[in-house]
């Protein structure tokens, strides 16, 4: 029996240790989750980064409702499974909202736990159109267009001004490329006039691509386009043009940025790439640039200003609602409008970014240069 | 049917087949000797190319000459890798020795993981952009996009790598006794043949071609990371069984079986069930051949 009560007290004691930070809550918990480790942490991080630096000047002005805003990471790795942990694990710990996650994959997997959670995810980088579009995500909102959008303006970018006739559709068979393929599938279907030879899916991390160049080259098509991250379609453009196969490649934002430039180096040229709008003449854009270059001695990632503008949003909505309460503030979000660094923007009834969308982008020069 | 394609496809396969020839010999030959699964084998192709391209990034820093650059970075991706395999054993397999085999299967999966997180760490989780050590000739038209001046240089290394391997079993004091250790431990010691050293000998030169596996893989694709080590370490694994483990010249050949057919079948059918493809291979075959295309299949001793 006296055993009994040591567990018990030992049990009720610890109990209270865990709770006890559940209480004492002067600040605002906020939630950054996605990959700041990986292959696609250079993602993560320039997401990371704006975020902190809105936290930052949002502390500086008083916070959030005369708050403070706290901010707590998680690592998710861009892997669903990786992610629902992350979320779990940030949920118990009191996040109250959570900007996050990266990869699409990782966001629809950790999303069932936000929601049971009441809680808003806010992404600037998840761009599959399920999140929006299927219904079954009323907490999510995001401050980068949907993949339908890009796929759209890929898909019209490479019919009207890259004048191609036939298109091989390749990708990681992920839930972010093979989504974003499918739906240029259904965009080129819809417009007519460019043929699909192709359409595959390859192994992510193989070692050799060599017979999918091989059969792109036989498809003879006048375009490749990848659905995907940057680490594979390196490899594919670098052995499409070691074997002189000179067909065009063009992916989405998942190889903007400068991450395939640095992989692929002089193999890179000519690559073309959809991406958030450049807004380089908004002041509030060139004020952060400023800040970052002092900061981190390097320009903005490729989600820096997404993840500074979801940031924003959610303190925006939060002064709005008067609270921090889930409905309260998902009705908000629906009538703010934020002046954000990408230029005024606001949400759709989907929860999608309204006033910001892509441009394309090709490498120059080992670097990225807008051509439209 | 379009025999350029065909072709075209062969060679592609034939590269593949190539590289995991060069690692499954880690497989087979650890293997035959221990009848030891050396899942840390991966690694030590990671643990090669990594070393190149830190040696690769250093002297062409300091502005030297680019065949020098060529033959330093094999031969330190060949030492370090050397080094690491006969460390490995050493720690994670001699003690191990008399233990039931399950557990020596297990310290070589824990190996694997260590090796993984230690490079990570050490390094960078991320991809690193690998410059080609070997030059890319331009080749006359009809050929420029069958095959690249890497790839040849794949091919005729495993063949020449091959060759030595076979000279070195059949005629060296050290390749006979290799064969004694792996015919029976036992008997051999009696014979006053150092059994110890034989073995850290097979895990030598098992990772002195994994190595040069590595480095040329690095230069074909252009990048690497902590994880490559991963899948090519299970298909060369997949194909030094379907060749039948323990044999040389099975672990070649299941290699470029294996390598070719996974390149027809992405070239003839889809490219997503690649892998699926690849394990199909290996049930098939255990099921009808159990001890691989070459593998003897030889009575328990009782």
């Amino acid at each position: 029996m006296k055993t009994f009560f040591k567990c018990l007290t030992v049990g009720v004691l610890s109990m209270m240790l865990f709770a006890a930070p559940g209480f004492a809550s002067d600040t605002i918990k906020v939630a950054n989750a996605g990959a700041l480790s990986g292959d696609l942490a250079p993602y993560g991080i320039s997401a990371l980064r704006g975020v902190e630096m809105a936290v930052e000047d949002i502390n500086e002005k008083g916070g959030i409702l005369g708050k403070k805003v706290e901010l707590m990471l998680g690592d998710d790795v861009c892997k669903p499974e990786v992610a629902v942990n992350v979320a779990t694990k940030l949920v118990s710990d009191g996040a109250q909202m959570v900007v996050g996650h990266v990869c699409s994959g990782a966001t629809i997997a950790a999303n069932k736990i936000y929601k049971d959670a009441d809680i808003i995810l806010i992404s600037g980088s998840a761009t599959n159109d399920d999140l929006t579009m299927s219904g079954d995500h009323p907490n999510f909102f995001r401050t980068i267009a949907n993949d339908g959008a890009q796929a759209t303006l890929m898909t019209s970018f490479a019919k009207n001004d890259l004048k191609i006739k036939k298109v091989a559709l390749i990708h990681d068979k992920g839930d972010y490329g093979k989504g974003q393929m499918e739906l240029a599938k259904i965009a080129f279907e819809h417009m007519g006039d460019v043929e699909i030879v192709l359409f595959e899916g390859v192994t992510t991390g193989a070692v050799d691509y060599t017979a999918i160049v091989q059969k792109i080259k036989r498809s003879d098509a006048d375009l490749v386009m990848w659905g995907g991250y940057h680490s594979d379609a390196s490899k594919i453009i670098q052995l499409m043009k070691k074997k002189r196969v000179d067909t065009l490649f063009m992916g989405a934002d998942g190889i903007y940025g400068d991450n395939l430039p640095n992989l692929a180096g002089e193999f890179a040229e000519g690559v073309y790439a959809t991406g958030p709008n450049d807004t380089s003449s908004n002041p509030m854009h060139q004020a952060l640039t400023k800040e970052h270059q002092e900061k981190y001695g390097e320009d903005p990632g490729t989600f820096f200003f997404t993840g500074y503008t979801c940031m924003q949003s959610l303190a925006v909505a939060a002064e709005k609602a008067g609270t921090v309460e889930y409905d309260a503030m998902r009705a908000a979000m629906f009538e703010i409008t934020v002046d954000s660094p990408m230029g005024p923007i606001g949400f759709d009834e989907n929860g999608d970014i309204v006033g910001a969308g892509f441009s394309v982008y090709r490498v120059t020069d080992g670097k990225y240069q807008q051509v439209n | 049917m379009d025999p350029m394609y065909f072709f075209e496809l062969f060679l592609g396969g034939l590269t593949r087949g190539s590289i995991y020839a060069l690692i499954a010999l880690g497989y087979t030959m650890v293997y035959g000797i221990i009848q030891l699964i050396n899942f840390a084998h991966g690694e030590i192709y990671m643990i090669g190319a990594m070393t190149a391209l830190i040696i690769a990034s250093v002297l062409g820093m300091w502005g030297w000459n680019t065949a020098v650059i060529v033959i330093l970075a094999f031969v330190f991706a060949i030492v370090y890798s050397c080094a690491y395999g006969f460390t490995v054993e050493k720690i994670a397999y001699k003690p191990l020795r008399n233990a039931p085999r399950l557990s020596a299967l297990i310290s070589a999966i824990g190996m694997s993981l260590f090796l993984q997180n230690y490079v990570m760490l050490a390094q960078t989780p991320d991809y690193l952009p690998f410059k080609s050590l070997i030059p890319d000739f331009k080749f006359w038209e009809p050929f420029a996009h069958i095959i690249t001046s890497v790839e040849i240089t794949i091919i005729i290394t495993t063949v020449i790598v091959m060759i030595l391997l076979g000279l070195l079993i059949k005629f060296t004091r050290i390749g006979k006794a290799m064969r004694a250790t792996a015919q029976d431990k036992v008997m051999a010691a009696l014979l006053g043949i150092n059994v110890n050293n034989v073995i850290s000998a097979t895990f030598v030169v098992g990772s002195a071609t994994a190595a040069i596996g590595g480095v040329l893989i690095a230069c074909h694709v252009g990048q690497i990371n902590f994880y490559i080590g991963f899948l090519a370490g299970l298909k060369a694994f997949i194909a030094a069984v379907l060749g039948g483990i323990g044999s040389i010249p099975g672990a070649v050949l299941g290699s470029l079986v294996l390598g070719i057919s996974e390149s027809f079948f992405t070239g003839y059918f889809w490219s997503e069930y690649e892998d699926v493809f690849a394990f199909t291979i290996l049930v098939v075959i255990l099921i009808f051949r159990p001890s691989g295309i070459l593998g003897r299949h030889d009575a328990q001793k009782v």
